[in-house]
């Protein structure tokens, strides 16, 4: 198993390096510099965001449930966190901490309600996501809040050409690769994702294994909403949900190679699918690629990365989990 | 207890890795940050800002009339000839909010028309633009990256959201490349020049007196809004109610639509199955066309309308014969950043804030406005003020 | 035994008869807020408005019972429109041909939904947001970023128009004649052997190839359904409103949690597609009963999202404690 979790996350840092290749070349025929130290910087950047919210993902996919809120979690905890620090850096600690326990309340909410009332998680998660955007247009009419200079440095200050937010991400995708290889609740993740029946009558805690990783999603999102703060120096509402980061968040993680079907992939993954997005972000940007025009190539690019992975997949592992997946999709509503 | 476990190793990750990136490079000067946001709550009306753009409607605005995109109004001349560049074909960059929305299509076509002309002309070499998609985040990033690149002579930044890119361009202006700022506006003065028509208030205030004007005492007025939560479009209906206030209309409620034709055919036709509507007041001219045909649809005489300078609005209004107003905000602006990036690197002064007219489309000047955008496409603007450029009808009709 | 449960569903089933009953709840709060709903005129005008939902749901619940997502409709309502705007251009002779172009269009669109999908083994989620970003992307590199062109008096006339001076009712609109007859089809093919063969291929894909079922191709018709749904729904939303940037902007998400307000279960094999359309329908007249309870508009969100979980629970739980449907989920709830 271990064998073939490598293989498939060897393939997805192949693909990196595909995107890495091609972009470099594409860039250098157009007169440029893809690994100029400020196209490097600019590149490590735009992962962090999605970074945070895709490991997050990683974990409720891995159960084989979805997070749809949490873009509208992460504006949720930048207005806490703003609000909470008020300009006030003796409040600095206060406010991120608040942030992540109103952001993990939210993953305990689409938890419970995913796994103690049986809503499918589209639903559940897109209802809660709905809830918050009403609390959050009817309570703040705009951005509000003030964030201390202090931690508006999350956000800016880097290290040689890595952004602190970058190495906060990559210490948290460090963590959560440990948590899953080495911990009871990540192996259970696994088991749960791969097949809930056959992990209940193991001994699984199934229910709470699922909140668990709802929890720690609404948390990651909880971190994406403090990086949207420092970034932006005031809380947003409107800002982080209507730029649908879910689906952004979700097209990372699969091209990171983690099944939608849950039970397979993992962090180290996902990093690098949000690693070729970001090079991709940065490619079209250097490139000068219409606006429009990456929207087609960012779609075909995604749906071409996971039909390749497909056919790696289907031939490796023949047909042992469709059996599986013909027994529990009705119920956990995953196709 | 995983779970506390790894929020307990988190937190402090986050912790020790902000008392290491204290210390690191590149820090934005981000006092000014906390003087200008000092409300921690942003209210959408201000009294002073309100009285003084209702009162720069009635200002002649300096410059001459037939290039609105240069005129502005009760200009303060600074002087930038610390920015000057001497030779020309200076590198202009452009970080774009996005180009979602009509209006924006419309300005940024004109702006890549003027762009070709300063071009030929020696002025600007290359023009590097990104385009943020209506991310904030991102667009935080790009005018990261034009900074970073340091191949930016200028840089022109039309912000996606007022308060969010506040620190961005400060750190942009912090540079020491000149920063031209336009259409919305950040809570910082650093950037050498900031274009904008007069403003969301002006509009506003512009539709909501017309109702006022020409609708009986007791009539009903139905408020068509975009979303919530944009200042631009805060501050026009803030003033929209300021005037109501004070008037006999009775408002029957204000609904978003998200500038959705078929969402703005629902309501009113909704409103119209209650109770008779007798005025429209909307914050932008998209899916105008809609709401007039839900009254055509419901057989109910047309209302009293405030759309904007979109042709398909004004295109109706023409044919159904019915008494509306266009207010507009002013699509010329496009032009007014990249003139003002050459004036900047030849060192010539600008206004510090430069307001632009802002002139709303009357019935008596409808007649010339559709004529002189005779072949433009439904979704264009009236007053994009791109007539003289080369490239006009066909950049703007075949895009 | 899919069929028996099928019908067992229909009959009496948990999602089926919840929206059955929420949907009369709502019309009788309508009433109550404004009983002059449901005369002839009104009640008209609000069925015309729901017809396109009523269609798009038709056709999500094909793909949505064999086991798929389809996430690209909405993307695909606004391209329809926007192609049909600036083919026709206002020339009344070209209102038929472009049609034929649309559906044709809309039949391309579906079939490539549908054999990445089948073919390339890509799961369906990821297809068809790929396929939403292409569309999106495609249409507006071709109309340089805002529709242009518009759209002649015929095309305009299904949306908008129907058989006037009728005793009563005052207009029959041709949408609500289009909406009955899609719906009627729908219903008939449902139980042809295509969609026996279709829900079958949605509860146990094994078991249906077992017997003979081609799962592949019924999965790849699905799509192809709900490409032309789409398409239809465009005539008519185009027709009712005419042409603007936003035509059809998220209406993938409400058209989804229409059809599981339906009581179809996301993940394939279960509901009936009459629950599906009477789902659209109930958020239909959930927005019209916001609107004439003048609830203010940023609080609507969060009301809507409330009502859809607790909608969907409640079925979820009702499901369970029927003897029938218990045997099929005891995966999700064990109790």
């Amino acid at each position: 198993m271990s064998l073939r979790r490598l293989d498939t996350t060897a393939l997805i840092y192949l693909a990196l390096a595909g995107v890495v290749a091609i972009g470099g070349i594409a860039v250098a025929i157009d007169g440029g510099n893809l690994f100029s130290t400020a196209n490097l910087v600019d590149m490590f950047t735009r992962t962090s965001l999605t970074g945070f919210l895709a490991l997050g993902m990683t974990l409720v996919i891995l159960c084989r449930s979805l997070d749809l809120s949490v873009g509208y979690t992460a504006a949720l905890a930048s207005m806490v966190a703003a609000t909470t620090m008020d300009g006030d850096p003796n409040r600095i600690v206060l406010g991120a901490l608040a942030a992540l326990l109103v952001a993990g309340l939210v993953g305990a909410a689409n938890g419970a309600i995913v796994s103690f009332l049986g809503v499918n998680p589209f639903i559940a998660t897109l209802g809660v996501g709905l809830i918050i955007k009403g609390y959050l247009d009817t309570e703040y009419k705009g951005p509000a809040g003030l964030v201390p200079t202090a931690f508006q440095q999350f956000g800016y200050s880097r290290i040689a050409f890595v952004p602190v937010s970058t190495l906060v991400m990559l210490a948290l995708a460090a963590a959560g690769i440990w948590f899953l290889r080495s911990t009871r609740t990540g192996h259970h993740m696994y088991a749960v994702g791969g097949n809930i029946d056959v992990a209940r009558m193991s001994g699984v805690r199934t229910k709470s294994t699922l909140m668990t990783a709802h929890i720690l999603c609404g948390m990651f999102a909880g971190v994406a909403g403090l990086l949207l703060a420092a970034r932006f120096g005031t809380g947003s509402a409107t800002e982080a949900y209507s730029n649908l980061y879910e689906l952004d968040a979700i097209a990372a993680v699969v091209l990171g190679g983690t099944l939608l079907l849950g039970g397979r992939g993992g962090i180290a993954g996902t990093v690098a699918g949000v690693l070729i997005l970001a090079v991709l972000d940065t490619v079209f940007n250097v490139m000068q690629i219409n606006p429009f025009a990456k929207d087609v190539l960012r779609g075909a690019i995604i749906i071409t990365a996971v039909a390749i992975y497909a056919r790696r997949q289907l031939s490796r592992t023949a047909r042992r989990p469709r059996f599986a997946a013909a027994g529990t999709a009705a119920d956990t509503g995953r196709p | 207890m995983q779970t506390t476990r790894l929020a307990l190793a988190s937190a402090a990750a986050v912790g020790l890795l902000l008392a290491v990136g204290c210390t690191t490079d590149e820090i934005p000067e981000a006092e000014t940050t906390e003087e200008a946001t000092a409300s921690t709550e942003e209210e959408w009306f201000v009294q002073a800002d309100y009285e003084e753009q209702l009162a720069q409607r009635d200002i002649e605005p300096e410059g001459d009339p037939t290039t609105p995109w240069l005129q502005a109004i009760e200009p303060e001349w600074v002087d930038t000839s610390e920015y000057a560049v001497d030779g020309g074909d200076h590198t202009v960059c452009f970080s774009n909010a996005s180009v979602s929305n009509p209006w924006r299509v419309t300005g940024w076509i004109t702006m890549q028309q003027q762009v070709e002309v300063l071009q030929e002309a020696g002025e600007i070499g290359e023009f590097l633009h990104s385009d943020a998609a209506d991310d904030d985040e991102k667009q935080i990033s790009d005018i990261q990256a034009f900074i970073d690149s340091g191949e930016c002579d200028a840089l022109l930044i039309s912000p996606s959201t007022t308060a969010t890119l506040t620190p961005a361009v400060e750190a942009a202006c912090e540079s020491g490349i000149p920063v031209v700022v336009f259409d919305r506006g950040v809570n910082t003065d650093c950037a050498v020049t900031f274009i904008h028509p007069i403003g969301g208030y002006a509009f506003g205030a512009d539709a909501a007196e017309f109702l006022v004007d020409n609708l009986e005492p007791g009539s009903t007025v139905l408020a068509l809004r975009i979303l919530p939560g944009v200042d631009v479009l805060e501050h026009r209906w803030a003033a929209a109610q300021e005037i109501f206030a004070d008037s006999e209309l009775e408002i029957l409620g204000n609904e978003f639509t998200g500038g959705d034709a078929a969402e703005i055919k629902n309501i009113v036709t909704q409103y119209l199955q209650r109770g008779e509507v007798d005025g429209i007041w909307m914050d932008a001219g998209d899916g105008a066309v809609a709401a007039i045909e839900a009254f055509e649809d419901a057989g109910q005489p047309y209302p009293v309308m405030t759309g904007e300078d979109e042709l398909s609005f004004m295109r109706k209004w023409k044919e159904t014969g019915m008494t509306a107003l266009a207010p507009v905000y002013s699509n010329f602006q496009w032009r007014t950043p990249v003139l003002a990036a050459t004036m900047i690197l030849n060192g010539e002064q600008v206004p510090k804030e430069w307001v632009l007219p802002q002139e709303p489309i009357t019935e008596a000047e409808l007649d010339d406005y559709l004529e002189r955008n005779e072949d433009m496409p439904s979704l264009h603007y009236a007053k994009f003020g791109g007539e003289d450029l080369p490239g006009f009808p066909d950049a703007w009709r075949d895009r | 035994m899919g069929r028996i449960r099928t019908a067992a569903a229909a009959l009496a089933g948990g999602g089926t008869g919840t929206v059955f009953a929420l949907l009369a709840a709502i019309f009788i709060a309508v009433a109550f807020t404004n009983p002059g709903f449901f005369e002839g005129p009104s009640l008209m005008a609000f069925l015309k408005q729901a017809a396109p939902l009523v269609i798009l749901a038709a056709g999500q619940y094909f793909v949505i019972v064999s086991g798929n997502f389809d996430l690209s409709v909405g993307a695909l309502v606004g391209a329809q429109v926007v192609i049909a705007a600036r083919l026709i251009d206002g020339e009344e002779s070209r209102t038929l041909p472009v049609m034929g172009v649309m559906l044709l269009f809309g039949l391309a669109v579906g079939l490539v939904n549908g054999l990445v999908t089948t073919a390339l083994k890509v799961q369906s989620f990821i297809t068809t947001l790929g396929m939403m970003l292409v569309l999106t992307g495609a249409i507006r590199l071709w109309t340089g970023g805002a529709p242009t062109g518009s759209l002649s008096e015929a095309f305009r006339g299904p949306g908008r128009r129907g058989i006037d001076d009728v005793p009563l009712i005052g207009q029959i609109p041709w949408a609500v004649l289009i909406m009955i007859g899609v719906g009627a089809a729908a219903i008939w093919l449902m139980r042809t052997r295509f969609g026996r063969v279709l829900v079958a291929s949605g509860d146990n894909e094994l078991a249906a190839e077992l017997s003979g079922g081609r799962v592949d191709t019924v999965r790849t018709v699905a799509f192809v359904l709900s490409g032309l749904s789409a398409t239809v729904a465009g005539v008519l939303i185009g027709g009712y409103a005419g042409v603007s940037a936003q035509v059809g902007q998220g209406m993938e998400f409400t058209v989804i949690t229409a059809v599981v307000l339906g009581g179809v279960v996301l993940g394939g094999g279960r509901g009936a597609v009459v629950a599906a359309m009477a789902g659209a329908l109930t958020i239909e007249a959930l927005f019209a009963l916001f609107n004439q309870m003048a609830l203010p508009s940023t609080i609507r969100p969060a009301a809507q999202g409330l009502i859809i979980i607790a909608a969907v629970a409640y079925a979820a739980k009702r499901r369970t404690r029927r003897p029938v449907a218990a045997t099929a989920t005891t995966n999700a709830n064990p109790s």
